[in-house]
């Protein structure tokens, strides 16, 4: 029988096989940043161990960093003794740190991929669950809690048990209108926040081959949404070519060799997956969630279904209470006040040229605070470069520095109570925002062309013929 | 880690369900660089109103209801990996979560910081929930040797799963680390024959 991408990869780095069924897997790269690892670096220094592969570990300060005046000393104090402990125990261990003020800085989901140090048939973990983007090249990547940060320091190494494996086959072409972001939330619509349970997913189809690298990150990115520890597609010529050239990719002869065994990283035709679902593209809405999970997505012109699936009534009540909707009500036409476009979902420069080539020439609707956070300074640099900024700009949106942000609103990127926030984001939970906060998540064109109108439309009918990437 | 064997107490119900980890701590409450104090802030947005006043209709502030096992509604701590969702758990006084559903990151989390995950039937729930909401007196019983929890005045009898290697580890107080040390020169003889990156 053949094997799966997974299986392929994962064997690959199975170390030893344990008592109760576990197995010891071998890592290949640990990415870590400020609010998950300061616990982990006491619990190394109390055990003595010291980090056993400290040249795998790469760092950088994301989630709680202010994305104004990055230059100037951070003004929150926790927030600061956080970033200063991130930088005191990369010094102390020396670890690589693409802390403020560097070039590299940004995202952590944003920066493994575009420094070409994500590749193909690697496992990566890192203490976040959107580390599941690294996925979009054929690689096992996977969130961790901070216990096993500690692990992977002391050890490079993990104890798990090997998920099961599900296929979720895409085909056919996308609508108009229709983005990566549409394609996910549909599936997590269909599949619920807890479909994916126990399981690493491996997207197929020709609507995925179709993609382009940043548009499978997000995809894989919210893998973690429908609970699934990852989601993987098999890497092709477009991953090849999106690594090529890249910092940290391979050069010359030992690029080709690595894209000989990159090459075989696919599911074999007899492979077996534990699950399967198959979804048609040309079905698919421009999608916007109504309640407090990235499960109640509906298409943009549908209506908030009357009923909660069974077992649900009481949390489904509460979330539409909490959003200050109704049961049944239509979406289109609800005036909206804050946009969000950023965070490792979409804060990419592809999701930047399509929200300016949108708004070019247009201003933001007045009831709209429109807010751009980039993924990293890389993709912030180069949309400079594109005079994107100054379109954006213009159009009346706020340019920010890279971080987290308003994903989770650790820093003072909040939106504040009550108010309704259209975010490229990937979590619509309940004060996820900020406290009262209302999200809902859509895709940057969907995004771009609400900040516009100030309210919730038909995306469709806006795609301008020519400009939609 | 603290070692767990045998509990006998009442319990608190949480029948909502899809309860993620930003629930059980909000973010903004992650700045802190060691792993105690996060209890202060556990369920933060739903336990106190936006002063801090505790709001009088959730049940952690509820002192009909105490006791050291949730009793909490499917797909417990969906969400985001962070760790400070079980250690605000443990902080607050939990060594059990019932539920009949458990995101994977945050089962494997709490079972390394000595707090129990139970998976029952949607039906075992619901009974449970039903029974501790009307009467906070009720004891629950949680053997981790045998598997088993018990409510005997209501007359049930369940067992649970576990990962044996897991159960021995919550029995002994032992975590992951000082097993996979013990593995070095596995790890170091893996090394030796991998293509590496
Ligand atoms: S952008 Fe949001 S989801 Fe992504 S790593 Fe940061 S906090 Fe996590």
């Amino acid at each position: 029988m053949g094997k799966t991408l997974f299986e392929k990869t994962w064997d690959s780095h199975v170390v030893d096989k344990v008592e109760g069924g576990l197995e010891i897997l071998y890592i290949d790269r640990h990415f870590i940043h400020e609010v998950t690892s300061p616990q982990a670096f006491d619990g190394i220094r109390k055990r003595g161990t010291g980090l056993f592969r400290k040249e795998k570990i790469v760092a950088t300060a994301d989630h709680n960093v202010p994305t104004i005046n990055q230059h100037l000393p951070i003004q929150d104090p926790l927030s600061r003794f956080q970033v200063d402990t991130l930088i005191r125990n990369c010094d102390e261990f020396g670890i690589e740190l693409y802390g403020l003020g560097h070039p590299f800085q940004g995202i952590v989901h944003v920066i493994g991929p575009e420094l070409g140090i994500t590749k193909p048939g690697m496992t990566i973990v890192c203490g976040d669950s959107h580390t599941s983007t690294h996925g979009a090249f054929g690689t096992i990547a996977f969130g961790i809690g901070t216990s096993q940060v500690e692990q992977v320091m002391a050890t490079q190494c993990l104890l798990l048990e090997r998920p099961k494996t599900m296929r979720i086959t895409i085909d056919g072409e996308l609508g108009k209108g229709v983005y990566a972001k549409d394609i996910i939330l549909h599936i997590i619509s269909k599949l619920t926040t807890a479909g994916g349970t126990g399981y690493f997913v491996e997207y197929a189809g020709s609507a995925i081959k179709a993609l382009s690298m940043e548009a499978r990150m997000t995809i894989c990115n919210m893998s973690i949404e429908m609970g699934a520890r990852g989601g993987m597609i098999a890497p092709d010529e477009t991953t090849f070519n999106y690594i090529k050239g890249r910092e940290f990719a391979p050069k010359g002869e030992e690029f080709e060799e690595a894209v000989e065994y990159w090459s075989t990283l696919y599911s074999d035709d007899d492979a077996v997956f534990d699950a399967e679902h198959t979804f048609d593209a040309t079905e698919i809405e421009p999608m916007i969630t109504y309640g407090t999970n990235p499960g109640m997505g509906v298409g943009i012109t549908k209506s908030i279904p009357t009923k909660a699936i069974k077992g649900n009534e009481a949390s489904f009540a509460h979330s539409l209470d909490y959003m200050g909707f109704k049961a049944g009500d239509k979406l289109i036409g609800k005036q909206i006040d804050h946009v969000f476009i950023g965070s490792c979902t979409n804060s990419r420069i592809e999701d930047l040229r399509i929200v300016a080539n949108y708004v070019r020439g247009k201003k933001k609707a007045g009831n709209v605070k429109a807010m751009i956070v980039p993924g990293s300074k890389q993709v912030e640099e180069q949309a400079r470069r594109e005079g994107l900024h100054e379109i954006l700009r213009e159009a009346g949106f706020e340019l920010r520095s890279p971080g987290c942000s308003a994903c989770l609103g650790m820093n003072d990127d909040k939106v504040p109570p009550g108010k309704y926030c259209i975010s490229t984001s990937n979590r619509n939970f309940e004060g996820r925002q900020g406290p009262g906060a209302r999200t809902m998540l859509v895709s940057p064109f969907t995004a771009a062309v609400i900040a516009i109108e100030g309210k919730i439309v038909d995306v469709r009918n806006y795609v301008e013929e020519g400009v939609n990437i | 880690m603290d070692k767990f064997k045998h509990l006998k107490t009442t319990a608190i119900p949480l029948p909502s369900q899809d309860i993620d980890t930003d629930q059980i701590i909000p973010a903004r409450f992650l700045k802190a660089t060691s792993r105690e104090g996060f209890g202060e802030n556990l369920f933060r947005d739903w336990r106190f109103n936006e002063d801090g006043e505790p709001k009088k209709d959730f049940v952690l502030n509820n002192t009909d209801y105490s006791g050291s096992i949730l009793v909490a509604g499917r797909n417990f701590g969906c969400g985001s990996s962070r760790e400070h969702a079980a250690w605000a758990l443990v902080d607050y006084g939990f060594r059990v979560v019932i539920s009949s559903y458990f995101a994977d990151i945050f089962k494997g989390n709490a079972l390394n910081n000595g707090l129990l995950p139970i998976q029952v039937s949607d039906e075992v729930l619901d009974m449970l929930l039903t029974n501790v909401e009307s009467n906070p007196a009720l004891e629950i019983e949680v053997d981790l040797e045998a598997q088993t929890l018990s409510v005997p005045s209501i007359n049930l009898l369940e067992s649970f799963d576990i990962n044996s290697y897991k159960k021995t580890c919550l029995l002994n107080g032992y975590d992951d680390i000082d097993f996979l040390l013990s593995k070095m020169n596995k790890i170091k003889e893996f090394e030796n024959n991998y293509r590496g990156f």
